[in-house]
Protein backbone atom coordinates (compact mmCIF):
# COMPACT_ATOMS: atom_id res chain seq x y z
CA UNK A 1 0.00 0.00 0.00
CA UNK A 2 1.41 3.57 -1.39
CA UNK A 3 1.07 6.53 0.51
CA UNK A 4 -0.88 9.18 -1.37
CA UNK A 5 2.93 11.17 -0.93
CA UNK A 6 4.91 8.16 -2.29
CA UNK A 7 2.75 8.75 -4.86
CA UNK A 8 2.59 12.10 -5.87
CA UNK A 9 6.26 12.85 -4.96
CA UNK A 10 8.69 14.13 -7.59
CA UNK A 11 11.18 11.59 -8.29
CA UNK A 12 14.16 13.56 -7.55
CA UNK A 13 13.09 14.62 -4.05
CA UNK A 14 14.02 12.93 -0.60
CA UNK A 15 10.97 11.97 1.03
CA UNK A 16 11.54 11.25 4.55
CA UNK A 17 9.12 9.80 7.46
CA UNK A 18 8.92 11.36 11.03
CA UNK A 19 6.93 9.53 13.42
CA UNK A 20 4.55 8.20 14.78
CA UNK A 21 7.41 7.09 17.36
CA UNK A 22 9.54 10.23 17.58
CA UNK A 23 10.49 12.13 20.53
CA UNK A 24 9.13 15.31 19.14
CA UNK A 25 5.56 13.85 17.44
CA UNK A 26 4.36 13.96 20.99
CA UNK A 27 0.98 12.37 20.89
CA UNK A 28 1.63 9.75 18.30
CA UNK A 29 1.22 11.14 14.85
CA UNK A 30 2.76 10.25 11.27
CA UNK A 31 4.19 12.87 9.29
CA UNK A 32 5.74 12.10 5.88
CA UNK A 33 7.81 14.88 4.11
CA UNK A 34 8.92 15.20 0.63
CA UNK A 35 12.10 17.26 0.85
CA UNK A 36 14.05 19.46 -1.26
CA UNK A 37 17.53 19.82 0.79
CA UNK A 38 16.04 20.93 4.23
CA UNK A 39 12.77 22.42 2.65
CA UNK A 40 9.41 20.44 2.84
CA UNK A 41 7.87 20.57 -0.28
CA UNK A 42 4.88 18.57 0.81
CA UNK A 43 3.80 16.26 3.45
CA UNK A 44 1.52 14.13 4.75
CA UNK A 45 -0.28 13.39 7.97
CA UNK A 46 -1.65 10.53 8.71
CA UNK A 47 -3.57 10.60 11.82
CA UNK A 48 -5.24 7.49 13.71
CA UNK A 49 -2.43 5.67 16.47
CA UNK A 50 -4.24 6.17 19.50
CA UNK A 51 -7.93 5.55 18.15
CA UNK A 52 -9.77 3.68 20.66
CA UNK A 53 -13.63 4.47 19.74
CA UNK A 54 -14.60 6.57 22.53
CA UNK A 55 -17.70 7.36 20.20
CA UNK A 56 -18.43 3.49 19.94
CA UNK A 57 -17.48 2.91 23.82
CA UNK A 58 -20.01 5.15 24.18
CA UNK A 59 -23.38 4.27 22.72
CA UNK A 60 -22.71 1.37 24.82
CA UNK A 61 -22.74 2.62 28.10
CA UNK A 62 -24.84 4.71 30.46
CA UNK A 63 -24.99 8.41 30.50
CA UNK A 64 -23.80 8.54 34.04
CA UNK A 65 -21.24 5.51 33.21
CA UNK A 66 -19.29 7.11 30.47
CA UNK A 67 -17.93 10.04 32.62
CA UNK A 68 -14.74 8.62 33.18
CA UNK A 69 -13.80 8.17 29.22
CA UNK A 70 -14.65 11.88 28.67
CA UNK A 71 -11.41 12.57 31.06
CA UNK A 72 -9.18 10.36 28.65
CA UNK A 73 -10.05 12.76 25.96
CA UNK A 74 -7.76 15.81 26.39
CA UNK A 75 -5.64 14.04 29.20
CA UNK A 76 -3.97 17.52 30.09
CA UNK A 77 -7.11 19.11 30.76
CA UNK A 78 -9.53 16.51 32.01
CA UNK A 79 -11.85 18.92 33.83
CA UNK A 80 -12.70 20.73 30.62
CA UNK A 81 -13.84 17.22 28.99
CA UNK A 82 -16.43 16.79 31.89
CA UNK A 83 -17.49 20.28 31.74
CA UNK A 84 -18.44 20.05 28.35
CA UNK A 85 -19.95 16.35 28.44
CA UNK A 86 -22.04 17.43 31.66
CA UNK A 87 -23.35 20.68 30.58
CA UNK A 88 -24.67 18.57 27.18
CA UNK A 89 -26.35 16.73 29.47
CA UNK A 90 -27.70 19.67 31.79
CA UNK A 91 -29.16 21.55 28.57
CA UNK A 92 -31.05 18.24 27.55
CA UNK A 93 -32.14 17.17 30.75
CA UNK A 94 -33.52 20.75 31.74
CA UNK A 95 -31.39 21.36 35.41
CA UNK A 96 -28.87 23.45 36.79
CA UNK A 97 -26.11 23.48 39.01
CA UNK A 98 -25.84 25.55 42.15
CA UNK A 99 -24.13 28.97 42.47
CA UNK A 100 -21.28 27.48 44.19
CA UNK A 101 -20.74 24.48 42.06
CA UNK A 102 -20.74 26.93 39.02
CA UNK A 103 -17.96 29.09 40.87
CA UNK A 104 -15.84 25.30 41.21
CA UNK A 105 -16.65 24.41 37.93
CA UNK A 106 -14.87 27.45 36.27
CA UNK A 107 -12.21 27.37 38.51
CA UNK A 108 -11.44 23.78 37.64
CA UNK A 109 -11.68 24.63 34.05
CA UNK A 110 -9.54 27.74 34.25
CA UNK A 111 -6.84 25.43 36.03
CA UNK A 112 -7.16 23.04 33.74
CA UNK A 113 -6.38 25.40 31.04
CA UNK A 114 -3.43 26.53 32.66
CA UNK A 115 -2.37 23.28 33.17
CA UNK A 116 -3.15 22.67 29.58
CA UNK A 117 -1.04 25.30 28.10
CA UNK A 118 1.89 24.85 30.50
CA UNK A 119 2.14 21.42 28.71
CA UNK A 120 1.74 22.81 25.27
CA UNK A 121 4.19 25.35 25.59
CA UNK A 122 6.94 23.32 27.75
CA UNK A 123 6.74 20.74 25.06
CA UNK A 124 7.27 23.07 22.58
CA UNK A 125 9.92 25.25 23.75
CA UNK A 126 11.66 21.66 24.60
CA UNK A 127 11.95 20.82 21.02
CA UNK A 128 13.58 24.22 20.19
CA UNK A 129 16.48 23.18 22.97
CA UNK A 130 15.24 25.35 25.72
CA UNK A 131 14.71 22.28 28.26
CA UNK A 132 14.91 24.86 31.21
CA UNK A 133 11.52 26.35 30.13
CA UNK A 134 10.31 22.85 29.98
CA UNK A 135 11.45 22.14 34.01
CA UNK A 136 10.33 25.80 35.09
CA UNK A 137 6.79 25.19 33.05
CA UNK A 138 6.50 21.27 34.41
CA UNK A 139 7.11 22.86 37.95
CA UNK A 140 4.24 25.10 38.02
CA UNK A 141 1.82 22.28 36.13
CA UNK A 142 2.37 20.58 39.23
CA UNK A 143 1.28 22.93 41.82
CA UNK A 144 -1.88 23.46 39.41
CA UNK A 145 -2.11 19.92 39.95
CA UNK A 146 -2.08 19.83 43.31
CA UNK A 147 -4.62 21.61 43.62
CA UNK A 148 -6.97 19.79 41.49
CA UNK A 149 -5.67 16.63 43.41
CA UNK A 150 -6.32 18.38 46.45
CA UNK A 151 -9.98 18.31 45.35
CA UNK A 152 -10.87 15.95 43.30
CA UNK A 153 -8.39 13.33 44.70
CA UNK A 154 -6.52 12.45 41.35
CA UNK A 155 -4.44 14.00 39.35
CA UNK A 156 -5.50 12.96 35.59
CA UNK A 157 -8.81 11.45 35.50
CA UNK A 158 -10.71 12.63 37.93
CA UNK A 159 -14.69 12.36 36.85
CA UNK A 160 -14.84 15.56 39.15
CA UNK A 161 -17.49 17.42 37.22
CA UNK A 162 -20.91 15.12 37.55
CA UNK A 163 -24.25 15.80 36.01
CA UNK A 164 -26.49 18.19 37.79
CA UNK A 165 -23.44 19.79 39.88
CA UNK A 166 -19.61 18.34 40.83
CA UNK A 167 -18.77 15.09 42.49
CA UNK A 168 -17.40 17.08 46.25
CA UNK A 169 -17.32 19.61 48.22
CA UNK A 170 -13.76 22.21 47.81
CA UNK A 171 -11.40 21.05 50.42
CA UNK A 172 -11.03 22.96 53.15
CA UNK A 173 -7.29 23.73 52.80
CA UNK A 174 -7.79 24.69 48.92
CA UNK A 175 -7.69 28.42 49.24
CA UNK A 176 -3.99 28.57 50.51
CA UNK A 177 -3.08 25.77 47.97
CA UNK A 178 -4.40 27.68 45.48
CA UNK A 179 -2.94 30.67 46.36
CA UNK A 180 0.79 28.87 46.32
CA UNK A 181 -0.44 27.27 43.13
CA UNK A 182 -1.04 31.21 41.64
CA UNK A 183 1.70 32.91 42.64
CA UNK A 184 4.20 29.89 41.82
CA UNK A 185 2.63 29.92 38.16
CA UNK A 186 3.13 33.77 38.05
CA UNK A 187 6.97 33.55 38.65
CA UNK A 188 7.12 30.59 36.06
CA UNK A 189 5.21 32.76 33.59
CA UNK A 190 7.62 36.05 34.11
CA UNK A 191 10.87 33.67 34.07
CA UNK A 192 9.58 32.55 30.87
CA UNK A 193 8.67 35.69 29.08
CA UNK A 194 12.25 36.62 30.45
CA UNK A 195 13.74 33.21 28.70
CA UNK A 196 12.14 33.35 25.54
CA UNK A 197 10.27 36.22 24.34
CA UNK A 198 13.55 37.82 23.21
CA UNK A 199 15.54 34.38 22.24
CA UNK A 200 17.05 34.10 18.98
CA UNK A 201 16.61 30.89 18.75
CA UNK A 202 13.27 30.28 19.64
CA UNK A 203 12.53 33.54 17.38
CA UNK A 204 14.18 31.83 14.52
CA UNK A 205 12.11 28.92 14.87
CA UNK A 206 8.70 30.86 15.67
CA UNK A 207 8.66 34.38 14.17
CA UNK A 208 7.01 34.40 10.94
CA UNK A 209 7.01 30.96 10.67
CA UNK A 210 3.84 28.74 9.68
CA UNK A 211 1.41 32.11 9.05
CA UNK A 212 -1.69 31.54 8.68
CA UNK A 213 -3.95 34.10 7.94
CA UNK A 214 -7.55 34.49 9.47
CA UNK A 215 -9.69 33.35 6.67
CA UNK A 216 -7.83 30.48 5.86
CA UNK A 217 -8.01 30.26 10.16
CA UNK A 218 -12.00 30.11 9.72
CA UNK A 219 -12.14 28.43 6.94
CA UNK A 220 -10.32 25.78 8.45
CA UNK A 221 -12.55 25.94 11.63
CA UNK A 222 -9.92 26.78 13.77
CA UNK A 223 -11.22 27.86 17.27
CA UNK A 224 -9.16 28.89 21.07
CA UNK A 225 -5.84 30.01 20.74
CA UNK A 226 -5.00 29.11 17.55
CA UNK A 227 -7.61 30.90 16.01
CA UNK A 228 -7.40 34.11 18.02
CA UNK A 229 -3.42 33.78 17.21
CA UNK A 230 -4.71 34.96 13.82
CA UNK A 231 -6.84 37.96 15.35
CA UNK A 232 -10.00 36.55 15.41
CA UNK A 233 -12.19 37.73 18.22
CA UNK A 234 -13.72 34.44 19.10
CA UNK A 235 -14.23 32.28 22.82
CA UNK A 236 -17.39 30.15 24.05
CA UNK A 237 -16.95 32.45 27.28
CA UNK A 238 -17.31 35.71 25.59
CA UNK A 239 -19.83 34.44 22.29
CA UNK A 240 -21.73 32.19 24.75
CA UNK A 241 -21.35 32.59 27.91
CA UNK A 242 -21.80 29.71 30.00
CA UNK A 243 -21.50 28.67 34.01
CA UNK A 244 -20.89 31.69 35.20
CA UNK A 245 -18.41 33.46 32.84
CA UNK A 246 -20.31 36.67 32.84
CA UNK A 247 -20.21 37.73 35.59
CA UNK A 248 -16.12 37.47 35.58
CA UNK A 249 -14.32 40.22 34.33
CA UNK A 250 -11.31 38.79 31.41
CA UNK A 251 -9.92 39.34 28.44
CA UNK A 252 -9.21 37.80 25.67
CA UNK A 253 -5.91 37.92 23.64
CA UNK A 254 -5.10 38.17 20.17
CA UNK A 255 -2.66 37.96 17.73
CA UNK A 256 -1.08 40.15 14.81
CA UNK A 257 0.39 37.53 12.41
CA UNK A 258 -0.65 34.14 13.07
CA UNK A 259 2.52 32.54 13.30
CA UNK A 260 4.08 30.46 15.81
CA UNK A 261 5.51 32.59 18.09
CA UNK A 262 1.55 34.47 18.08
CA UNK A 263 0.41 31.00 18.92
CA UNK A 264 3.03 30.89 22.12
CA UNK A 265 2.07 34.70 23.04
CA UNK A 266 -1.79 34.12 22.99
CA UNK A 267 -1.40 31.03 25.57
CA UNK A 268 0.75 32.99 27.63
CA UNK A 269 -1.66 35.55 27.93
CA UNK A 270 -4.36 33.54 28.03
CA UNK A 271 -2.87 31.98 31.26
CA UNK A 272 -2.65 35.10 33.38
CA UNK A 273 -6.42 36.03 32.37
CA UNK A 274 -7.05 32.72 33.86
CA UNK A 275 -5.26 33.47 36.49
CA UNK A 276 -7.37 36.41 36.98
CA UNK A 277 -10.57 34.53 36.85
CA UNK A 278 -9.41 32.18 39.34
CA UNK A 279 -8.67 35.00 41.55
CA UNK A 280 -12.09 36.39 41.04
CA UNK A 281 -13.84 33.55 41.32
CA UNK A 282 -12.30 33.05 44.97
CA UNK A 283 -13.73 36.16 46.07
CA UNK A 284 -16.73 35.53 44.37
CA UNK A 285 -17.85 32.14 45.49
CA UNK A 286 -20.23 31.74 48.06
CA UNK A 287 -19.65 30.15 51.64
CA UNK A 288 -20.82 26.99 52.20
CA UNK A 289 -24.39 26.75 53.75
CA UNK A 290 -23.51 23.77 55.84
CA UNK A 291 -20.30 23.57 58.38
CA UNK A 292 -17.19 23.05 57.16
CA UNK A 293 -16.64 19.65 58.72
CA UNK A 294 -20.01 18.16 60.18
CA UNK A 295 -19.34 16.66 63.54
CA UNK A 296 -20.81 12.98 63.53
CA UNK A 297 -20.46 9.56 63.87
CA UNK A 298 -18.27 7.81 62.11
CA UNK A 299 -20.26 5.40 58.91
CA UNK A 300 -19.31 1.86 60.88
CA UNK A 301 -21.06 2.90 64.07
CA UNK A 302 -23.94 4.46 61.90
CA UNK A 303 -24.43 1.38 59.61
CA UNK A 304 -24.57 -0.56 63.36
CA UNK A 305 -27.04 1.84 65.09
CA UNK A 306 -29.54 1.81 61.39
CA UNK A 307 -30.15 -2.03 61.90
CA UNK A 308 -32.37 -0.86 64.84
CA UNK A 309 -33.24 2.76 64.23
CA UNK A 310 -33.01 5.47 61.23
CA UNK A 311 -29.39 7.17 62.14
CA UNK A 312 -30.90 11.26 62.78
CA UNK A 313 -27.36 12.27 63.08
CA UNK A 314 -24.45 13.45 60.53
CA UNK A 315 -22.17 10.48 59.26
CA UNK A 316 -18.49 11.54 58.92
CA UNK A 317 -17.56 10.76 55.23
CA UNK A 318 -14.12 12.34 53.26
CA UNK A 319 -15.62 14.92 51.39
CA UNK A 320 -12.88 14.18 48.45
CA UNK A 321 -12.93 10.45 48.02
CA UNK A 322 -15.75 8.72 49.74
CA UNK A 323 -18.29 10.93 48.04
CA UNK A 324 -19.24 14.15 50.12
CA UNK A 325 -21.55 14.93 52.91
CA UNK A 326 -25.22 15.05 52.84
CA UNK A 327 -25.35 18.59 54.29
CA UNK A 328 -23.12 19.46 51.29
CA UNK A 329 -25.63 18.21 48.26
CA UNK A 330 -27.28 21.21 48.35
CA UNK A 331 -24.44 24.03 47.94
CA UNK A 332 -22.43 21.06 45.22
CA UNK A 333 -25.32 19.70 43.21
CA UNK A 334 -29.30 20.42 41.47
CA UNK A 335 -32.11 19.32 43.69
CA UNK A 336 -33.07 16.29 41.49
CA UNK A 337 -33.60 12.62 42.92
CA UNK A 338 -33.60 11.57 39.35
CA UNK A 339 -30.47 12.48 37.73
CA UNK A 340 -28.13 12.76 41.14
CA UNK A 341 -26.49 9.24 42.66
CA UNK A 342 -27.96 9.87 46.02
CA UNK A 343 -25.89 10.47 49.08
CA UNK A 344 -23.95 7.39 50.88
CA UNK A 345 -25.43 8.47 54.18
CA UNK A 346 -28.86 8.03 52.83
CA UNK A 347 -27.89 4.79 51.08
CA UNK A 348 -26.05 2.46 53.40
CA UNK A 349 -28.75 3.23 56.37
CA UNK A 350 -32.46 3.81 55.16
CA UNK A 351 -34.67 1.77 52.61
CA UNK A 352 -35.33 4.84 50.98
CA UNK A 353 -31.80 5.67 50.09
CA UNK A 354 -31.27 1.99 49.34
CA UNK A 355 -33.77 2.31 46.54
CA UNK A 356 -32.70 5.19 45.19
CA UNK A 357 -29.13 4.19 44.92
CA UNK A 358 -30.26 1.00 42.66
CA UNK A 359 -32.79 3.28 40.77
CA UNK A 360 -30.09 5.02 39.68
CA UNK A 361 -27.87 2.30 38.85
CA UNK A 362 -29.91 -0.49 37.85
CA UNK A 363 -30.01 -1.72 34.11
CA UNK A 364 -32.78 -0.05 32.17
CA UNK A 365 -32.90 2.73 34.48
CA UNK A 366 -30.81 5.79 35.61
CA UNK A 367 -30.52 9.04 33.80
CA UNK A 368 -32.95 8.85 30.55
CA UNK A 369 -32.92 11.82 28.81
CA UNK A 370 -36.03 13.36 26.81
CA UNK A 371 -35.56 12.11 23.02
CA UNK A 372 -33.83 14.72 20.26
CA UNK A 373 -30.19 15.59 20.03
CA UNK A 374 -28.31 18.22 21.26
CA UNK A 375 -25.09 20.04 21.03
CA UNK A 376 -23.09 22.62 23.30
CA UNK A 377 -19.49 23.45 23.58
CA UNK A 378 -17.71 24.87 25.79
CA UNK A 379 -14.14 26.50 25.71
CA UNK A 380 -10.93 24.18 25.79
CA UNK A 381 -7.44 24.28 25.85
CA UNK A 382 -7.40 24.30 22.13
CA UNK A 383 -10.84 25.88 21.36
CA UNK A 384 -14.38 25.03 20.84
CA UNK A 385 -15.05 21.30 22.56
CA UNK A 386 -18.57 20.32 21.49
CA UNK A 387 -20.42 17.86 22.31
CA UNK A 388 -23.40 16.37 20.05
CA UNK A 389 -25.46 13.70 21.52
CA UNK A 390 -28.42 12.32 20.17
CA UNK A 391 -30.84 10.54 22.55
CA UNK A 392 -33.28 7.97 22.23
CA UNK A 393 -35.00 8.09 25.66
CA UNK A 394 -33.14 5.29 26.54
CA UNK A 395 -30.62 4.87 29.30
CA UNK A 396 -27.24 5.22 26.73
CA UNK A 397 -26.51 7.40 24.09
CA UNK A 398 -27.55 6.75 20.53
CA UNK A 399 -24.71 8.61 19.17
CA UNK A 400 -22.34 10.70 20.73
CA UNK A 401 -19.95 12.97 18.90
CA UNK A 402 -17.01 15.16 20.52
CA UNK A 403 -16.06 17.89 18.33
CA UNK A 404 -12.50 17.75 18.62
CA UNK A 405 -11.22 21.30 18.64
CA UNK A 406 -7.70 19.99 17.54
CA UNK A 407 -8.68 17.88 15.35
CA UNK A 408 -9.31 21.28 12.81
CA UNK A 409 -5.71 22.58 13.26
CA UNK A 410 -4.08 19.23 12.66
CA UNK A 411 -5.88 18.72 9.53
CA UNK A 412 -4.37 22.72 8.44
CA UNK A 413 -0.96 21.33 9.64
CA UNK A 414 0.44 20.42 6.18
CA UNK A 415 -0.46 24.06 4.49
CA UNK A 416 1.01 25.83 7.65
CA UNK A 417 4.64 23.26 7.21
CA UNK A 418 4.48 23.93 3.04
CA UNK A 419 7.72 25.68 2.02
CA UNK A 420 9.46 25.45 5.37
CA UNK A 421 12.70 24.04 6.28
CA UNK A 422 12.51 20.64 8.65
CA UNK A 423 13.32 22.27 12.28
CA UNK A 424 10.19 24.54 11.83
CA UNK A 425 7.92 21.40 11.78
CA UNK A 426 8.50 20.99 14.96
CA UNK A 427 7.88 24.42 16.53
CA UNK A 428 5.00 24.49 14.33
CA UNK A 429 3.73 21.19 15.60
CA UNK A 430 4.56 22.25 18.96
CA UNK A 431 2.72 25.30 18.50
CA UNK A 432 -0.83 23.74 17.83
CA UNK A 433 -0.89 21.46 20.24
CA UNK A 434 -1.91 18.34 19.05
CA UNK A 435 -3.76 15.46 22.10
CA UNK A 436 -3.73 12.48 20.78
CA UNK A 437 -6.60 11.14 22.70
CA UNK A 438 -8.63 13.88 21.76
CA UNK A 439 -7.68 14.05 18.20
CA UNK A 440 -8.06 10.62 17.02
CA UNK A 441 -10.89 9.95 20.11
CA UNK B 1 -35.76 36.38 18.34
CA UNK B 2 -33.29 36.66 15.92
CA UNK B 3 -32.78 32.92 15.64
CA UNK B 4 -36.35 31.98 14.37
CA UNK B 5 -35.82 35.03 12.34
CA UNK B 6 -33.47 32.86 10.44
CA UNK B 7 -35.19 29.90 10.43
CA UNK B 8 -38.12 31.60 8.76
CA UNK B 9 -35.71 33.91 6.29
CA UNK B 10 -34.30 30.52 5.25
CA UNK B 11 -37.65 28.80 4.80
CA UNK B 12 -39.14 31.82 2.50
CA UNK B 13 -36.09 31.71 0.52
CA UNK B 14 -35.83 27.49 0.26
CA UNK B 15 -39.41 27.02 0.28
CA UNK B 16 -39.03 23.82 -1.47
CA UNK B 17 -35.92 22.86 -0.70
CA UNK B 18 -36.31 22.50 2.92
CA UNK B 19 -37.93 19.48 4.27
CA UNK B 20 -38.24 20.65 7.80
CA UNK B 21 -37.09 23.33 10.83
CA UNK B 22 -37.12 22.77 14.15
CA UNK B 23 -35.44 24.47 17.50
CA UNK B 24 -35.21 21.54 19.55
CA UNK B 25 -33.50 22.74 23.01
CA UNK B 26 -32.55 26.13 21.43
CA UNK B 27 -30.39 24.51 18.84
CA UNK B 28 -31.46 25.87 15.64
CA UNK B 29 -31.75 22.73 12.97
CA UNK B 30 -32.40 22.66 9.13
CA UNK B 31 -33.33 19.24 7.23
CA UNK B 32 -32.79 19.64 3.24
CA UNK B 33 -32.47 17.04 0.51
CA UNK B 34 -29.25 16.14 -0.41
CA UNK B 35 -29.50 17.59 -3.89
CA UNK B 36 -29.90 21.08 -2.35
CA UNK B 37 -26.53 20.59 0.04
CA UNK B 38 -24.40 22.82 -1.97
CA UNK B 39 -26.45 25.37 -2.99
CA UNK B 40 -28.12 26.41 0.32
CA UNK B 41 -24.60 25.91 1.88
CA UNK B 42 -22.80 28.36 -0.18
CA UNK B 43 -26.06 30.69 0.36
CA UNK B 44 -25.50 30.23 3.95
CA UNK B 45 -21.61 31.67 3.54
CA UNK B 46 -22.52 34.75 1.24
CA UNK B 47 -23.55 37.80 2.95
CA UNK B 48 -26.07 38.31 5.22
CA UNK B 49 -25.56 35.25 7.01
CA UNK B 50 -21.90 34.69 6.90
CA UNK B 51 -21.57 30.90 8.16
CA UNK B 52 -17.95 31.24 7.39
CA UNK B 53 -17.14 28.41 9.79
CA UNK B 54 -17.75 24.64 9.57
CA UNK B 55 -17.38 23.56 12.89
CA UNK B 56 -18.47 20.09 12.76
CA UNK B 57 -19.38 17.47 10.69
CA UNK B 58 -20.63 13.66 11.39
CA UNK B 59 -22.98 10.95 10.99
CA UNK B 60 -25.92 9.22 12.60
CA UNK B 61 -26.62 5.83 11.69
CA UNK B 62 -30.81 5.01 12.79
CA UNK B 63 -30.48 1.40 11.86
CA UNK B 64 -33.89 0.63 11.09
CA UNK B 65 -35.30 3.90 10.21
CA UNK B 66 -35.66 4.70 6.40
CA UNK B 67 -33.96 6.85 5.31
CA UNK B 68 -31.27 5.12 7.46
CA UNK B 69 -28.38 7.61 6.98
CA UNK B 70 -28.53 11.01 8.28
CA UNK B 71 -25.94 13.90 8.33
CA UNK B 72 -25.22 16.43 10.40
CA UNK B 73 -23.41 20.11 9.68
CA UNK B 74 -22.47 22.14 12.14
CA UNK B 75 -22.21 25.48 10.87
CA UNK B 76 -21.31 29.09 13.01
CA UNK B 77 -21.59 32.90 11.85
CA UNK B 78 -18.86 34.88 13.26
CA UNK B 79 -20.79 37.62 12.84
CA UNK B 80 -24.12 37.02 14.27
CA UNK B 81 -22.67 34.16 16.67
CA UNK B 82 -25.28 32.11 16.06
CA UNK B 83 -24.71 27.89 15.67
CA UNK B 84 -27.06 26.75 12.64
CA UNK B 85 -27.23 22.49 11.97
CA UNK B 86 -28.18 20.91 9.01
CA UNK B 87 -29.40 17.59 8.58
CA UNK B 88 -29.36 16.17 4.97
CA UNK B 89 -30.96 12.22 5.46
CA UNK B 90 -29.20 9.50 3.45
CA UNK B 91 -30.80 5.90 1.58
CA UNK B 92 -28.75 3.14 2.25
CA UNK B 93 -28.94 1.99 -1.05
CA UNK B 94 -27.19 5.13 -2.45
CA UNK B 95 -24.66 6.11 0.24
CA UNK B 96 -23.79 9.70 -1.19
CA UNK B 97 -23.24 13.02 -1.10
CA UNK B 98 -21.69 16.37 -2.39
CA UNK B 99 -18.20 17.11 -0.68
CA UNK B 100 -17.63 20.00 0.82
CA UNK B 101 -14.03 19.96 0.97
CA UNK B 102 -13.71 22.71 -2.25
CA UNK B 103 -15.86 25.18 0.37
CA UNK B 104 -14.18 24.72 3.88
CA UNK B 105 -10.88 22.71 3.81
CA UNK B 106 -11.35 21.15 7.07
CA UNK B 107 -14.63 19.25 5.67
CA UNK B 108 -11.11 17.50 4.08
CA UNK B 109 -10.70 15.47 7.06
CA UNK B 110 -14.26 15.45 8.87
CA UNK B 111 -15.76 13.63 5.71
CA UNK B 112 -13.02 11.02 5.23
CA UNK B 113 -13.37 10.19 9.24
CA UNK B 114 -17.29 10.00 8.37
CA UNK B 115 -16.55 7.12 5.10
CA UNK B 116 -14.14 5.78 7.58
CA UNK B 117 -17.01 5.27 10.28
CA UNK B 118 -19.51 5.03 8.23
CA UNK B 119 -19.01 4.32 4.83
CA UNK B 120 -20.47 7.47 3.15
CA UNK B 121 -18.72 8.23 -0.20
CA UNK B 122 -18.37 11.90 -0.32
CA UNK B 123 -18.86 12.82 -4.71
CA UNK B 124 -15.76 15.35 -5.26
CA UNK B 125 -13.71 14.98 -2.32
CA UNK B 126 -9.66 15.26 -3.60
CA UNK B 127 -8.59 11.90 -0.99
CA UNK B 128 -11.25 10.01 -0.32
CA UNK B 129 -9.29 7.21 2.19
CA UNK B 130 -9.52 6.19 6.02
CA UNK B 131 -9.01 8.17 8.08
CA UNK B 132 -8.42 6.74 11.64
CA UNK B 133 -8.54 3.20 10.82
CA UNK B 134 -6.12 1.47 8.83
CA UNK B 135 -6.42 0.43 4.73
CA UNK B 136 -7.51 -3.50 4.89
CA UNK B 137 -10.04 -2.89 7.51
CA UNK B 138 -13.22 -4.49 7.28
CA UNK B 139 -16.42 -3.04 7.74
CA UNK B 140 -17.54 0.34 9.18
CA UNK B 141 -17.15 0.76 12.73
CA UNK B 142 -19.43 3.27 14.04
CA UNK B 143 -22.91 1.21 11.99
CA UNK B 144 -24.85 0.30 14.44
CA UNK B 145 -24.63 -3.09 12.94
CA UNK B 146 -21.20 -3.35 13.65
CA UNK B 147 -20.55 -5.45 17.40
CA UNK B 148 -18.74 -3.46 19.66
CA UNK B 149 -16.44 -6.42 19.95
CA UNK B 150 -15.49 -7.72 16.70
CA UNK B 151 -12.35 -8.45 16.06
CA UNK B 152 -10.56 -7.80 12.50
CA UNK B 153 -8.10 -9.95 10.90
CA UNK B 154 -4.54 -9.85 10.71
CA UNK B 155 -3.26 -7.44 7.60
CA UNK B 156 0.06 -8.37 6.51
CA UNK B 157 2.67 -5.69 7.62
CA UNK B 158 3.26 -2.27 5.66
CA UNK B 159 6.38 -2.24 3.25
Amino acid sequence: MTTRIQKEAKKDSFLINMGPSHPAMHGTIRIMLELDGERVLNSEVEVGYLHRGFEKTCEHKTYFNLLPYTDRMNYVSPLINNLGYVMTMEKMLGIEAPEKAQYIRVIMSELSRISDHLTCLAAMAMECGAFTVFLYKIKAREFIWDVIEETTGARMTTSYIRIGGVRADLHPNYEEVLNKAIVETRKVLKDVHGLLDKNKIFLNRTRDVAVVAPEVAVNYGWTGPCLRSTGVYFDVRKTFPYSVYDQLDFEIPLGERGDNFDRYMVRMKEMEQSLRIIEQAMKKIPKSTAKTMAKGVQPAEAIKASREKRVEKNIILSPNLEGSEKDKYQDILAKSKKYIVPPKEETYTSIEGLINHFQFFMRDHGIRPPKGEVYFAVEGGNGELGYYIVSDGTEKPYRLHVRAPCFHVMAALEEMIQGHYVADVIPTFGSINMIGGEMDR
Amino acid sequence: MEKKEILKELEHQFAEKITATSSDFGDDTLIIDRKSLLEVVQFLKQKPYEYSMLLDLTCVDHMGREPRFEMVYHFFSLTAKHRLRIKVPLSENDLSIESLASIWKNANWLEREVYDMFGVSFTGHPDMRRLFMYDGFEGFPLRKDYPLRKRQPRIRLRK
